[in-house]
């Protein structure tokens, strides 16, 4: 990145995002009757602690209302949160949130930064004087995402004729011209079509991996989080659940893995203490395994009791593991590796 | 010192974005342009009876009469005479959630609304004020300005009425972070800015107190005001004082405005999402 340092280099690459203990509040005022209030206290966020390095792609992920938004509002400083400490690139983001503001790049898939009315080029126009982006800079990154993004004949389309997944890729472009250290994005891929997916998605990894951008990811698109990051954070009820590699989320949430075997004939149901027996149509029985085993002993224990025609096993749907989770609350989370 | 110096540049291109938006849409304007002119044609009509009853009413002859009725139907869009405006959109975006969108940028929420607000208000006063003021000229006997400067002095009162007309607007706006729902606020203050602004009719018939009240409210600002100013009835020294009249409500307003959102920005909770 060849954006102007301020000197600050006292923070080290480790902790380009921290967070100790954060919490977020919020009163709400419920009305319980005719001139009758009741106050009630929200904890959206309630004590939430992680760190991400810089030139990382992390996965934030948890069901509505868990406090992901309020966490990525905190992040760019729109919301003061209540109590701990947190920084991205050693700034308070509450208290100096516009010179934060050069530093980061934001997408609400939900929302749009772009000039409803007016050609797209004119909102990058605009974010070239809002954000200062020197001339040069300005041609180069410009050129750039409009060949990845492939935004060269969007650009004299007023916005509010664009589809959700060339809006959506304009967004994209209005949030990096400045080349901010970090990007977050709140569900991007949020209503896209597949092909539409795949371009935003392979875009990020090119940025991530190019660039070294630092990159939070919020989405309900588990595919997103399976193809564009290693790590994955899970919240819940405003908590961290989980924070590690993706595939360590089937060690904690019990997963298992499901050997579909092709008899010669129909059978009775198979019977084995390496697994249990899920479903059985004619020839065809649907066997479970824990994901943390290998599937050697039990293929090897089949074959030699039952007649095979065919063997496939097939890998533990991911949003099944977190629905899990989900419902487990915060107690599914007790094994876990957190922070 | 940066942060403090103010963002010229930008805040003209925002303006120049705004202006370019309304003028996208052509067929409003057209419509705008004929209901202003004919509304102005019964105002007027209406007017001249009154007039001819009443000669000298509220110290203006018939062609000043004649030409406060033009006048305000230019000016009706621009400056948001009878409600309308970017306030209605800030509420809508405080209400879906969409201001987290304006917040987080790099930028001052009011000024870059005002510098919206006065992209469109030019517009405006361009696309909707030149021809229906024309047609009244041309069909009939309206007072002009008695010198060709106070074309230009006319012009700088505008300009002050709608940046009054804006802070006001404004706090309107920001009152959708308390009550979600801000139409009954809207509506207030339409009805506030068609009474006090003399659009109904120039603040100079009230009688007595109501006169002197209305006459001192930041309302007059945007019509009663720049029309004086246009007929020449305001030269000299009380020229000035009617753009520090002006200059005094704007600047007034819009402090009052930044510390309301202030506390707006800090109790925000910003919805859904």
């Amino acid at each position: 990145m060849s954006t102007a340092d301020d000197g600050d280099a006292a923070w080290g690459a480790a902790d380009f995002i921290e967070l100790d203990g954060v919490e977020k509040v919020f009163d709400v005022r419920r009305k319980t009757g005719f001139l009758r209030r009741e106050k009630r206290q929200v904890r959206a966020v309630d004590g939430i602690s992680f760190r991400v390095p810089r030139g990382e792609m992390v996965g934030y992920i948890g069901p509505n209302g868990a406090g992901k938004s309020t966490t990525i509002k905190m992040l760019t400083g729109i919301l003061t949160p209540s109590g701990g400490r947190l920084r991205v690139a050693g700034i308070d983001p509450s208290k100096e949130r516009t010179r934060l503001a050069q530093r980061i790049g934001v997408v609400f898939g939900q929302r749009t930064t772009l000039w409803w009315d007016l050609p797209l080029k004119d909102s990058y126009r605009l974010m070239r004087r809002m954000y200062r982006i020197p001339d040069d800079r300005y041609a180069a990154n410009m050129a750039r995402c409009t060949e990845l993004l492939d935004l060269g004949e969007l650009l004299d389309v007023p916005v509010r004729q664009l589809s959700l997944g060339q809006r959506m890729r304009g967004d994209i472009a209005a949030a990096l011209l400045h080349d901010p250290e970090v990007l977050y994005l709140d569900e991007p891929t949020i209503g896209l079509d597949v092909v539409s997916k795949s371009k935003v998605r392979e875009f990020l990894r090119d940025l991530n991996a190019e660039r070294g951008t630092t990159v939070l990811l919020t989405t309900h698109d588990l595919t997103d989080i399976e193809q564009l990051c290693k790590r994955v954070m899970v919240i819940d009820h405003g908590r961290l659940v989980y924070d590690g590699a993706l595939a360590g989320l089937h060690e904690v949430g019990e997963s298992e893995r499901t050997l579909v075997v092709d008899l010669e004939r129909e059978l009775p149901p198979i019977r084995t203490p390496l697994a249990r027996n899920v479903k059985v149509e004619g020839p065809r029985q649907w066997l479970a395994f824990p994901a943390s085993v290998s599937a050697a002993p039990l293929v090897a224990e089949l074959a030699s009791a039952y007649p095979l025609l065919d063997l496939s096993v097939r890998e533990p749907d991911i949003e099944a593991v977190i629905a899990k989770m989900y419902a487990g609350g915060a107690d599914a989370g007790t094994g876990a590796r957190i922070g | 010192m940066r942060g403090v110096r103010v963002r010229w540049r930008l805040y003209a291109l925002v303006a120049a974005g705004s202006f370019r938006r309304y003028a996208t849409y052509r067929v409003a304007t057209a419509a705008g342009v004929f209901t202003n002119t004919v509304f102005g044609f019964i105002l007027a009509y209406a007017y001249t009876a009154l007039w001819d009853q009443r000669p000298g009413l509220g110290g203006y002859d018939l062609a000043q009469a004649l030409a406060y009725v033009w006048l305000g139907q230019a000016l009706l869009a621009a400056a948001s005479l009878m409600g309308g405006g970017f306030e209605d959109e800030l509420m809508e975006r405080i209400r879906t959630g969409a201001v987290v969108t304006d917040l987080y940028r790099p930028a001052d929420l009011q000024l870059w609304w005002l510098a919206a607000d006065l992209g469109r208000g030019a517009y405006l006063l361009l696309g909707r004020g030149v021809a229906p003021m024309a047609a009244g000229i041309l069909a009939f006997d309206v007072a002009l300005p008695p010198e060709w400067w106070m074309w230009a002095a006319f012009l700088a009162s505008v300009l002050l009425g709608l940046v009054v007309s804006f802070a006001l607007r404004f706090m309107v706006g920001l009152s959708a972070f308390w009550l979600m729902d801000g139409t009954g606020v809207a509506q207030m203050s339409w009805l506030a800015a068609m009474f006090f602004s003399g659009m109904l009719l120039p603040l100079t018939l009230f009688p007595g107190l109501l006169g002197e009240v209305a006459r001192a409210m930041p309302w007059s600002s945007l019509l009663q005001v720049p029309v004086d100013v246009y007929l020449g009835k305001r030269t000299g020294w009380d020229l000035v004082a009617a753009y520090a009249f002006q200059a005094g409500w704007a600047v007034a307003l819009l402090t009052l405005g930044r510390l309301v959102q202030g506390a707006a920005t800090r109790r925000v909770v910003v919805q859904g999402g």
